[in-house]
């Protein structure tokens, strides 16, 4: 693996920190508090083409590689979590899928819309009872005509409540388990499907986490995304990409806990000195930096994997996930405890930011979940 | 229109702990942010839209070292056609008179109606390319320009003074206008852009072509120090709640509220 | 820990109300921020608030080990609850009890005892946090009163407390050896409470500022002599730490209930979880170092009931009942998955209050000093 950033990797970093720095960090506390969803630094995300990145640009994407939808992806994350949760499955949750496994006419059709923002994406995977157990799904898709009928409940679906485009999983035939899944394309607007309850999260608040609702809602038959069957499969492989990109929002995150705390500790005094020079701060200071550049390195490899073509790198991605949420909460944890009592409240950032990295180990498969998939590739 | 705008790479260290080298000349730049100089970036936007609405050319020019190729790049990406580097490395300690003589050198070969620079640069304080420059290519000049208005060949370029006042100065082209913060909102570079951007050649000029005989600075940097904390004075540091608080028990203690 | 029959009696009683009239009210008194009149109101009926205090001045005459028992199981399911029960009766009862004149025991320490008055402590300051010798909130004499001036910031139930021991300093050149303890009453000329702190957790406590400007306080209002208030905050921190371990032991305590309840009721691939290696793990992990901070709590507490030295050992239990603890509410979301994020399962709240624990009364990082110091002989 290369260490060094190409040109335009290096200018991609420099430009959306400049723009995250300027646009997307002085609105994240209030939105954490409001619940709203940051639609006016959405729009600005798509004009500056991040809702697209891994897009070709003939559907109007930017045509980066997967180390770039990474930087990106902290470079946002560093700054408010939600909007890199948003921007991170607009893009590897929705895009992604549509490009690896759309028709031409899929790709010419929803392509355009979600990377302009016009329609933001959402994923449809997770069930009340089925959450990191795909094989358990209990919503069914059947065939009627030209259409599919589709009859279920998705829950924790980020971007839900606001979106327009919707990849929806459903079981064709239940009897063949995991081998009966497949994947849809759902419009918004699509009758028989409405949103459910709002979710009230403990982090990442504004990202209109949602409830959908399936009551014999018609899905066009065009609108199947690969064949029926296979969606077990585009499952795991949008998943083995997205992993990538929750590492990502784990170091941003992770990285602004060290820069709020390394701020604080130059500023804050105890005992007649700033408690920086304490080195019981200056062991913390170092572990959180320690473990940022270690999983940073993780998710470079991911994405360097996922940019060489390699048909399986389950490993590496879940490695990259289960290792950045892993050291996101610790480092958030120490950055609160580098804060004292002013880091349990709401006058510095680093109470929101503890908040919110905890869902890191939950979404997307929780932390076990990502361990059993290395110890399986391990095991092989 | 054609079109030059005038930028620099600088460090920025208006939140960073500033240590001085060895040299006794420079500060330590290893740890530090390098970005576009931010009066160079309202100058460079200025640029841009001026040329999206007179359409011609724009050409971007940094004296700098190959480190400044990377926000050339940025630059190209945000709207400029060309960019050329003159290389800092060939000519040694460079004052802003010296600065100006070799934007010169290159640029007195150049086709251009308007040039457009920053009005100061955050790592030198020294605010004299602009216009030192405007003198040496003979041609008119604003500087800490707030607005700009074409009309023809005339411009009218609007200047704020102190105390709330505007001055309003009609001039003809081809001018030069160094760019006062605010002017206008900069733009970031698309993805696509910055994708775009990467590939495209960044013309490097050097000594081969630049005769610098005649190119002399003329004042030359002795050190750079902190000053010495004086009796009198004290530092307060802290919070900003408690900076303020102090502030506050400073002012009553001496009487003054 | 066999601790007998007496108190496993007592225990058994605080469970009761706990589950009863505590665990109904906790997701609300969270959601609204409110402070629990109500359930300090019962507290003071159950006599929870002056356990080891003796019946003369209202008390129950009990010892530590049942104060920190009550402050765990209270814990269990309401942190909001648990930290008033552990701040009033470690920080508004003990140093009165301590420190106090026979005078003032009978002015104060009855009232605060019985719950009729609301007891806090006024030690912690914007620039004074784990660093008390930094005290910048002064005290001087001026005839039969001394006139406070400072701030004081993130004191536990400041805002609603009637009596408030004080720390203030004759000056701060002179370090600890400056500082004595006051005691201040609600409604006293120049004191006021300030800013309600926006906390992560404990939201139905309230950490209040308490300002001081030219109060007058009477003389006879001195806790202890001048100059001694270093002893006595001292002293009481030592006790506060056996009480925020208690509670940092109840609410992972409280975690792991919940993941037991979950795991035991939900399935995956049909399977129960709770029959699952990888749950079992974890569950097995939870509840032993759970049951390792209790020891340390518990034997700290044991310690102060017989008058021997205890400060290495609260500070241990503090800081390492609130570090399992922390592990225990983070690794119950972990079960719960998505859904332990949510308001509808108590987990989250756990894990935000929890974390509490690390921080008040001293960091976890100025209890492994103090362990250090007292461990390396000072």
């Amino acid at each position: 693996m290369d260490f060094e950033f190409t040109k335009d990797q290096k200018m991609l970093q420099e430009e959306v920190r400049k723009f995250a720095d300027a646009h997307i960090a002085p609105d994240a506390a209030e939105i954490d508090q409001s619940r709203d969803f940051p639609w006016k630094n959405i729009k600005k995300t798509a004009e500056m083409g991040l809702l697209g990145i891994i897009v070709p640009e003939k559907y109007g994407g930017s045509g980066f590689d997967y180390i770039s939808l990474a930087i990106a992806i902290e470079e946002l994350s560093r700054c408010c979590a939600s909007t890199g949760v948003i921007v991170a499955v607009n893009n590897s949750l929705v895009t992604y899928p549509i490009v690896a496994f759309g028709t031409e006419e899929q790709k010419q059709k929803y392509l355009p819309a979600l990377c302009s923002g016009e329609k933001l994406g959402a994923f449809g995977l997770t069930e009340p009872n089925a959450g990191s157990d795909v094989a358990g799904m209990e919503t069914t898709a059947r065939l009627e005509g030209d259409h599919y009928i589709i009859n279920g409940t998705k829950r924790f679906i980020t971007n839900a409540g606001e979106a327009g485009t919707f990849i929806v999983f459903a079981s064709t035939d239940r009897n063949l388990k995991h081998k009966g899944i497949s994947t849809f394309i759902v419009e918004r607007d699509t009758p028989g499907f409405s949103l459910g309850k709002h979710e009230d999260l403990m982090g990442v608040r504004a990202t209109a986490n949602c409830e959908l609702i399936f009551e014999d809602a018609k899905i066009p038959k065009e609108n199947l995304l690969g064949k029926e069957g296979q969606g077990f499969m585009i499952a795991m492989n949008v998943l083995d990409v997205s992993r990538i990109d929750i590492g990502a929002q784990a170091v941003g995150i992770a990285q602004s806990a060290l820069d709020e705390s390394v701020k604080y500790a130059k500023e804050r005094k105890a005992f007649g000195q700033p408690i920086g020079n304490f080195e019981m701060i200056q062991n913390m200071l170092a572990e959180m930096a320690t473990q940022i550049c270690a999983a940073r390195f993780l998710v470079y490899y991911a994405g360097h994997c996922k940019n060489k073509g390699m048909p399986r790198f389950s490993r590496e991605s879940a490695m990259s996930k289960y290792y950045g949420a892993t050291i996101a909460v610790d480092v958030a944890r120490k950055g609160v405890q580098i804060h004292g009592g002013y880091g349990y409240t709401k006058d510095y950032p680093i109470e929101r930011i503890y908040r919110d990295a905890k869902i890191l180990e939950l979404y997307e498969g929780t932390s076990e979940i990502q361990k059993i998939v290395i110890a399986r590739d391990l095991l092989k | 229109m054609d079109i030059i705008a005038c930028i620099k790479r600088v460090p920025q260290t208006a939140e960073a702990d500033v240590k001085i080298d060895s040299s006794g000349k420079d500060i330590v730049k290893d740890r530090l942010q390098f970005d576009m100089n931010e009066s160079d970036t309202y100058a460079l936007e200025e640029a841009i839209l001026l040329k999206e609405k007179f359409s011609g050319s724009l050409t971007v020019i940094s004296v700098g070292t190959f480190d400044a190729e990377d926000t050339l790049r940025i630059a190209l990406a945000k709207g400029a056609d060309n960019a050329i580097r003159i290389k800092a490395e060939d000519f040694g300690e460079l004052d802003g008179y010296k600065t100006a003589q070799l934007l010169k050198a290159v640029i007195k070969d150049l086709k251009h109606d308007a040039i457009f620079t920053g009005c100061i640069a955050t790592d030198d304080y020294y605010s004299q390319v602009g216009v030192t420059l405007a003198e040496l290519l003979g041609m008119p000049h604003a500087s800490l320009v707030t607005k700009i208005e074409i009309d023809g060949n005339t411009v009218h370029a609007y200047r704020e003074l102190e105390g709330g006042l505007l001055e309003h100065l009609a001039m003809s082209l081809p001018a030069l206008f160094t760019i006062q913060t605010g002017i206008n909102e900069p733009r970031y570079a698309s993805l696509i852009a910055i994708r775009r951007a990467a590939k495209k050649e960044i013309k490097v000029i050097g000594k081969e072509e630049i005769n610098a005989e005649d190119i002399v600075s003329f004042s030359s940097l002795e050190k750079l120090f902190t000053p010495p904390v004086g009796e009198r004075a004290e530092i307060l540091s802290g919070t900003l709640d408690e900076i303020g608080t102090r502030v506050q028990g400073i002012v009553k203690e001496k009487g003054l509220l | 820990m066999i601790l007998g029959e007496k108190y496993d009696q007592f225990r058994k009683k605080v469970q009761e109300f706990a589950r009863n009239e505590v665990a109904v009210r906790a997701c609300e008194i969270d959601a609204h921020d409110e402070f629990p009149w109500d359930l300090v109101k019962r507290m003071a009926e159950l006599g929870l608030f002056g356990l080891y205090v003796p019946e003369e001045y209202g008390g129950a005459g009990l010892d530590v080990l049942t104060y920190a028992i009550a402050v765990e199981e209270v814990g269990r399911v309401c942190g909001s609850t648990g930290i008033f029960l552990a701040a009033h009766s470690s920080l508004g009862v003990y140093p009165l009890f301590i420190a106090g004149t026979e005078q003032q025991k009978q002015k104060y320490l009855i009232p605060l005892v019985r719950g009729e008055k609301i007891g806090s402590f006024g030690l912690t300051e914007p620039n004074a946090g784990s660093d008390a010798a930094g005290t910048e909130t002064t005290a001087r004499l001026e005839g039969d009163h001394y006139v406070v001036n400072g701030t004081k910031r993130f004191i536990t139930s400041g805002g609603v407390a009637d009596i408030i021991v004080l720390t203030a300093t004759k000056d701060p050149q002179l370090g600890y050896g400056g500082i004595s303890a006051f005691i201040v009453e609600k409604g006293m000329c120049g004191f006021s409470a300030g800013k309600e702190e926006d906390k992560l957790g404990l939201r139905g406590s309230i950490t209040s500022e308490l300002v001081f400007e030219d109060c007058k306080i009477p003389k006879e209002n001195l806790l202890g002599k001048e100059g001694e208030g270093f002893k006595v905050f001292m002293e009481t921190l030592d006790g506060g730490r056996i009480s925020i371990g208690a509670l940092a032991l109840g609410i992972g305590q409280g975690a792991l209930d919940a993941s037991i309840q979950f795991t035991r009721e939900q399935s995956r691939k049909g399977k129960p979880l709770y029959t699952m290696q990888e749950i079992q793990d974890r569950i097995a992990e939870m509840a032993t170092e759970i049951q390792a901070a209790r020891h340390l709590v518990y034997h700290a507490a044991q310690l102060k009931d017989q008058g021997q030295p205890y400060t290495k050992e609260a500070a241990m239990g503090k800081y390492y009942a609130s570090r399992v603890g922390m592990k225990a509410t983070s690794t119950a979301i972990n079960l719960h998955g998505m859904l332990g994020l949510t308001r509808n399962y108590a987990v989250e709240r756990f894990l935000r209050d929890e974390k509490l624990m690390e921080i008040g009364e001293g960091t976890s990082e100025i209890q492994k000093i103090v362990i250090a110091r007292q461990v390396l002989g000072k």
